[in-house]
């Protein structure tokens, strides 16, 4: 299969007071379409940064980064916003949902960006809620739900616009093992039946079987990847 | 439209505290429509004055009075075509709050300056014949229920009658309309005749004369030719438009529009601080949210909009809601000054100060939000 990201001597500085400190140095990176991967490494190796800039939230302090053909390292400001909100699904440790809008409203959000009727942008939000299994919660806010439940509706939202890549952030970080792992049966099953590319930041290493492919990061480099046999 | 029910629940985040603010603006906006509509009112009366007419007054001081005499010389002024008087008679219904609008005129002089009223023929003629006659506007006879053929006594602060005591009985034999002039329905005329014949004091005077000039234009000239007429004289005249005249009456009450504007300017600054304050702190609170928005894909732009919506959505429904209370209690002044409804004029500039306010205190922290960057926000930085 054809490299969906793919990332070229990337490199990221960040400025920490007045000195600049090199997180990520020189990356080389593919990951095809309708892959799961898991991105792991001790605090500090540069996980979180290197999904950022694979999400587009961030752009390389050098080196090239392309997504479905899209060199994002060179988009700016609202380009690179609007390609997020065709391209990319976020999932984060923390659900990030806002709490004064009801679970429909939260995953309606990416909807609004776009030309979509009311009628259209409630039918796709009823759907991704029944993907994710929270159909009849639509109308819940984020405080009346259980951990799993929000971190399903923040699945749905990622989800609701249809993008070809899910992005996630320690999604099970929160959780107990048992809804842990049901959000993660929820992840390998998008990425199964519905073809997702799902990258996934996790410290956890039973998180990481459920990838197809593991990756692990030490200080700032890719130091080893390893590819499961799918069964 | 899609953005009003994220704009919405953004601005009702933390209840209370939205709804302190809410009240703050729309008390802010309550005085700023009673004050300014009181203002406008006395305005609107100004700027509506007669151009056809001068008022004479006493050169010393308006509350000065002036030979009755003068009224028969000032007709005698090329371009004069009409000359009435009038004086302040300061009387009080059974109350000295129940303050009456109350006038001695000449009728048939008055009836020929004073084309701005609207009194039946026979009514008319009555007040002519009757002594003790007087007319009233409707607005005050509606509100003391009176009607004609009523007896109606005035005390008079200044006046005191030839028998003794101030309280003077009139018979209420007119009621007139002045549908262009809402005010003017608020006031009681009665005979200069029977006032004079039965005043201890001040016999054979007036408080000012009324002239009515065929040509506007020539207004300046035949003013300075009155003013000449009566040089040097122990009673020297000062004659001014009626709309100068207005305005120098209206300051013995004081500068309102300054008064107003000063007020009002004290109120939105402190304003400006307080709604400020509370949309940055709520911007402060909200930067994860607004993280996230930016993460699915709305842009800094986007961002700033959603923001200051939310802070001209509180600014506007508040000053509406302000300003509907307002006009609600604006009749309430009828009684003071005589007009029963809020100009829209300043309707319309309350909506305006609403959208400049919601500009000025919603700009920095909608920049702040523009200028979020997701990765910090996120990470907590």
């Amino acid at each position: 299969m054809a490299a969906i990201i793919s990332l070229r001597n990337v490199v990221k500085r960040y400025l920490r007071g007045k000195q600049s400190v090199e997180v990520l140095h020189g990356i080389d990176l593919d990951i095809e379409t309708g892959d799961f991967v898991a991105l792991m490494g001790p605090s500090g190796s540069g996980k979180t940064t290197l999904l950022n800039l694979i999400g587009g939230l961030d752009t390389p302090s050098s080196g090239e980064v392309s997504v479905a053909g899209v060199r994002i390292d060179a988009l700016g400001g609202a380009r690179l916003a609007r390609w997020r909100a065709r391209n990319v699904g976020f999932v984060f440790q923390f659900y990030n949902l806002l709490p004064q809008l009801s679970a429909q409203r939260n995953v309606e959000l990416p909807l609004l960006l776009t030309s979509l009727s009311a009628a259209q942008r409630r039918r796709n939000v009823q759907a991704a809620l029944a993907i994710v299994g929270l159909s009849d919660r639509a109308h819940h806010k984020p405080s009346e739900l259980s951990g799993g439940q929000a971190q399903r509706v923040a699945i749905a939202r990622a989800l609701v616009s249809d993008p070809t890549l899910l992005v996630c952030d320690e999604p099970t970080g929160d959780l107990d093992r048992a809804t842990a792992d049901e959000i993660l049966g929820l992840l390998q099953t998008l990425n199964r039946e519905q073809g997702k590319t799902v990258v996934m930041v996790t410290h956890d290493p039973k998180a990481a079987e459920f990838a197809t492919h593991q990756l692990y990061l030490d200080k700032g480099e890719l130091v080893s990847r390893s590819t499961k046999a799918v069964a | 439209m899609k953005f009003l029910p994220l704009i919405w629940a953004a601005l009702w985040r933390k209840k209370t505290r939205t709804v302190f603010t809410l009240l703050s603006i729309v008390v802010a906006f309550l005085l700023f429509g009673m004050l300014q509509g009181v203002n406008a009112a006395f305005n609107s009366a100004v700027d509506r004055a007669n151009v056809n007419r001068l008022m004479v007054a006493n050169a010393t001081a308006f509350t000065e009075s002036l030979p009755y005499a003068y009224l028969t010389q000032i007709e005698s002024v090329p371009g004069v075509s009409a000359v009435s008087q009038q004086s302040w008679f300061g009387g009080y219904y059974q109350d000295p709050k129940n303050f009456v609008f109350s006038f001695p005129v000449e009728p048939l002089r008055w009836r020929r300056i004073g084309t701005e009223y609207r009194i039946p023929e026979d009514q008319f003629d009555a007040w002519v014949r009757t002594r003790t006659g007087a007319v009233v506007g409707a607005q005050l006879a509606a509100k003391y229920g009176w009607k004609i053929g009523d007896r109606v006594p005035l005390h008079s602060v200044i006046w005191t009658k030839a028998g003794g005591g101030s309280d003077w009985e009139f018979d209420i034999v007119g009621i007139f309309t002045s549908p262009e002039f809402a005010s003017r329905e608020n006031q009681f005329l009665f005979n200069y005749s029977y006032f004079d014949e039965a005043r201890v004091f001040g016999k054979g005077r007036v408080g000012w004369l009324v002239v009515q000039v065929a040509d506007p234009r020539a207004s300046a000239r035949i003013a300075a030719a009155i003013d000449h007429l009566f040089a040097n004289s122990p009673d020297e005249t000062e004659t001014k438009t009626e709309k100068e005249f207005q305005q120098s009456f209206l300051k013995q009450i004081g500068d309102i529009n300054f008064i107003v504007t000063r007020i009002l300017f004290a109120v939105f600054f402190s304003l400006l601080f307080a709604t400020g304050s509370s949309l940055m702190q709520s911007m402060r609170e909200r930067i994860p949210e607004l993280a996230v928005l930016k993460t699915v894909g709305f842009t800094d732009a986007g961002v700033l909009r959603l923001v200051l919506a939310e802070s001209v959505m509180l600014c506007v429904l508040a000053a509406l809601a302000g300003l509907a209370a307002a006009a609600l209690l604006f009749p309430a002044l009828r009684d003071a000054i005589g007009v029963v409804t809020l100009p829209r004029a300043v309707l319309a500039e309350g909506v305006v100060i609403a959208v400049l306010l919601a500009l000025a205190t919603g700009l920095l922290p909608a920049w702040r939000a523009r200028r979020l960057s997701i990765v910090d926000a996120l990470a907590g930085r």
